[in-house]
């Protein structure tokens, strides 16, 4: 037994501050993160209401026929307008943050950001006009 | 062991993203406003099925709704662990949003293969 009071067998515990649950709501830098963050939410919704058109599809022309009439109703407009919203949002915080991610040199020199995030944007353009194409001549 | 398989859900986090920020705002907007609200006539029944029966067409799909339930996994895990942190559930968290992704794409591999 020691007889120093000084002396504790454990380690003892770091002052943490808590940090309140909503602490992203005083900045709207923090806002701003975790709203990009929460749009893979919507992403995430439009994949199951993808992949429901598809099993409709496959049903046959009533189920099909259904499928196009629930996306008529007034909660399936507004719920599709906000993922819209948040879907874009994601594209394109995306798109900025992606030279952070991909860094491609050419010999020495690393392609500059400003040409991957506008690769980005141009297969954006692309895509989107291909389907839209798609869409009208089918 | 954690530290180990981070990577990978990573990349496919990355996959993910691309595919679905790329594909989604034009597909979000025809099939969930523009058609539904009449300002374009929707493509005929047959039609639109012989579109998705085509095998790339699955291909394609099955990548873009598996890739992006992935991604929704691996970020919707670290929102919540940011946002609320909620450490003690980190675990169950993450077995819930992984496996109902690894769930969904199973479905979606299913009704795809058998359309």
């Amino acid at each position: 037994m020691s007889l120093n009071p000084n002396y504790t067998k454990y380690h003892p515990k770091w002052y943490r501050k808590r940090i309140p649950i909503f602490w992203w709501m005083q900045k709207w830098a923090y806002t701003k993160f975790i709203l990009r963050e929460l749009t893979s939410l919507a992403v995430a919704f439009y994949a199951v209401v993808l992949l429901l058109q598809i099993r409709a599809l496959a049903q046959g022309p009533e189920a099909y026929a259904n499928f196009l009439n629930w996306l008529k109703t007034p909660v399936s407009i507004v719920l599709h307008g906000v993922a819209l919203l948040f879907v874009l949002f994601h594209s394109i915080t995306w798109f900025n943050l992606s030279p952070k991610a991909l860094v491609f040199r050419l010999g020495k020199k690393r392609i500059p950001d400003a040409l991957i995030a506008g690769s980005n944007y141009a297969a954006w353009v692309v895509f989107s006009a291909a389907i839209v194409w798609m869409i009208l001549t089918i | 062991m954690k530290k180990n398989i981070d990577p990978f859900w990573w990349g496919l986090f990355g996959a993910g993203g691309a595919i679905s920020a790329i594909s989604i705002p034009v597909l979000l907007f025809l099939n969930g406003l523009a058609i539904p609200l009449g300002w374009l006539e929707p493509p005929a029944y047959e039609d639109f099925f012989t579109l998705v029966k085509h095998p790339l067409t699955r291909l394609f799909l099955f990548a873009l709704i598996s890739l992006s339930l992935l991604h929704w996994a691996h970020r919707f895990r670290f929102t919540l662990y940011d946002g609320l942190q909620v450490k003690h559930l980190n675990e169950l968290i993450a077995i819930l949003c992984y496996g109902t992704a690894i769930a969904v794409t199973f479905v979606a591999g299913y009704i795809l293969w058998r359309f």
